[in-house]
């Protein structure tokens, strides 16, 4: 899997002004990431994943430090960096189809293949009885499966998704992983994946990359060198698991004396 | 059946009310040019809907001559300058609000004179507007614009500053040029601002215009409640009042039910 580097992080910080005070939600960031690699970023709530994303996306700059797709720093957003939203962010005026199709539309494509790009991905993400329903309509699940594929559509090479499966039951989770990496190995994406569920990170990344809480840093970066299809019952897939529980929890575990000692003072 | 008991309950105070009134006026105890009883009202309004003359094919179709009483004229009359003085005020209003939300320059630019203009109620321009304009539709119509221009002007810079920019950010990620995420996004995003605007905006064109027959012209139904004062008819003005009233629902209903039905996406809307 190691290609060619395609997203490369360096030394990035990023400080909120947050109410006079300072949030500190990255510190010192260093991340390269290879041309069709899967890396998964793991850490407890609020240690910064979404501002990472966000900073890759180029729609918050970081407030120190570099980041590069291909070498050419970023300064705005664009589809080469497709993203699905943790909000999931579906525009409410628009139908199930139409929000698949908006990125398509937005390149000019010709109308017959926006329609055929859509009809492939509502069977792909088995949305094609929903179509025409608005999303006030839909269920959680269903409103993070027409996100995804409205990034899917744009077939953009880098794929940026927070926590795309969060809302989903474990069957569900479980066939959109499997139809993630089938389109990943398929498409040949580099993906930058947040998730809180270690065993998601375990079962898809290549890589994946510990976080701590406040400052955002990076604890570790764990190569996973199973071969896939995964199984989520073997050893070895269990002894990681052992692994990277024992991180997060250290990390939770930190953050908990953290706000207690903040609780304390305030 | 539970609709149905909703609807009886709300008729039963109105009819409470009525049966008050004529009960006040069959006893003699309310002085009839004061207050006529209803059963006089509803007579006189019958009289006032009706065509004068009789039936005939020389002069007219036949609609024609349904629609020839007094107060289906004086109704179209104040329809006709409600939605004109509308969609002239409603028409500036949309292209500057809109404006004013996307821009910071020109809502700077704007945004002092506005506020210093739309305290001032159309009914202090009548001076003015007989001034500029004469008598007759056009400073009625003025002064109804002038109604509509504010509400809907105040809801569309709210309804397009406040737009999610959560929406933007999926716009500008997909690739979005500034015009289609004017198009695309910022304008159905401001669409339920804009119809409340637009809802309050012919509330106001519809007061004005009552108020600006008393004065401008000499038809309508507010020029017609204001004769019939002249020859202490107070069932006649009770009967135009009510017209009025009715005409606004009508109005108002179908306002809502335009905007109901063009924003079927939109979630609050269910309970309303
Ligand atoms: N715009 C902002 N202004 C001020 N503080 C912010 C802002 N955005 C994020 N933060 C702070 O930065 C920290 C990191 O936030 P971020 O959303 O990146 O966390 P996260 O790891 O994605 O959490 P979660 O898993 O809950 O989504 C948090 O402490 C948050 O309070
Ligand atoms: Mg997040």
């Amino acid at each position: 899997m190691s290609g060619a580097k395609h997203i490369s992080i360096q030394g990035v910080h990023k400080v909120f002004q947050s109410g006079g005070q300072e949030v500190y939600a990255l510190k010192a960031i260093d991340l390269e990431v290879a041309r069709g690699e899967f890396v998964c970023l793991l850490g407890p709530s609020g240690c910064g994943k979404s501002t990472l994303l966000n900073a890759v996306a180029g729609f918050s700059l970081p407030s120190s430090g570099t980041i590069t797709v291909e070498g050419v720093p970023i300064t705005e957003p664009g589809p080469d960096r497709g993203m699905v939203f943790q909000e999931y962010a579906l525009f409410p005026w628009m139908t199930v189809e139409q929000n698949i199709a908006f990125g398509l539309q937005i390149k000019q494509v010709a109308k017959a293949v926006i329609q055929a790009k859509v009809d492939e991905l509502l069977v792909l993400l088995n949305l094609q009885d929903f179509r025409r329903r608005y999303p006030k309509d839909l269920s959680g699940g269903m409103r993070q499966r027409v996100a995804i594929a409205r990034v899917l559509a744009i077939d953009s090479p880098i794929m940026l998704m927070d926590e795309p499966f969060g809302a989903l039951d474990a069957l569900t989770r479980r066939n959109l992983q499997d139809e993630l990496l089938r389109l990943w190995t398929e498409l040949k994406k580099t993906i930058l994946f947040v998730t809180h569920s270690i065993e998601e990170a375990l079962y898809l990344a290549d890589r994946t990359v510990v976080m701590t809480y406040r400052p955002g840093t990076i604890k570790r970066d764990l190569s996973i060198d199973l071969p896939r299809p995964r199984d989520v019952a073997s050893p070895a897939f269990n002894a990681l698991k052992k692994e990277l529980s024992q991180l997060l929890m250290e990390e939770q575990h930190r953050h908990q004396q953290d706000e207690f000692k903040g609780a304390a003072v305030d | 059946m539970k609709r149905y008991k909703h609807a009886a309950s709300g008729i039963l105070v109105p009819l409470v009310a009525l049966a008050l009134w004529q009960l006040l006026s069959s006893m003699g105890w309310v002085n009839a040019t004061i207050l006529p009883s209803p059963l006089r009202v509803l007579v006189k309004w019958w009289a006032y809907l009706r065509p004068l003359e009789a039936f005939d094919s020389a002069q007219g179709s036949y609609l024609k001559w349904c629609l020839s009483g007094e107060l289906i004229q004086d109704a179209l009359g104040s329809l006709y300058r409600v939605l004109v003085g509308f969609f002239i005020g409603g028409g500036l209003a949309l292209p500057l609000g809109l404006a004013m939300g996307y821009s910071r320059v020109m809502y700077g630019l704007f945004n002092p004179l506005v506020q210093v203009l739309r305290p001032i109620p159309p009914i202090a321009y009548i001076p003015l507007s007989i001034l500029w304009f004469g008598l007759g539709n056009p400073p009625a119509v003025f002064l109804i614009s002038i109604g509509a221009f504010f509400p809907v002007l105040m809801n569309t810079v709210a309804g397009v500053q406040n737009v999610d920019s959560i929406y933007l950010r999926v716009g500008r990620n997909l690739g979005a040029s500034r015009l289609t995420q004017f198009t695309h996004i910022i304008l159905p995003a401001a669409t339920p601002y804009i119809f409340t605007g637009a809802r309050i905006g012919m509330g106001t064109a519809f007061i004005v215009v009552i108020v600006s027959e008393m004065i401008a012209v000499n038809n309508g139904l507010g020029y017609r409640i204001l004769e019939a004062r002249e020859y202490l008819w107070s069932d006649k003005i009770i009967a135009g009042m009510f017209t009025i009233g009715l005409l606004g629902l009508g109005i108002d209903t179908l306002m809502s039910g335009l905007s109901t039905h063009l924003l079927k996406w939109h979630r609050g809307l269910e309970q309303s």
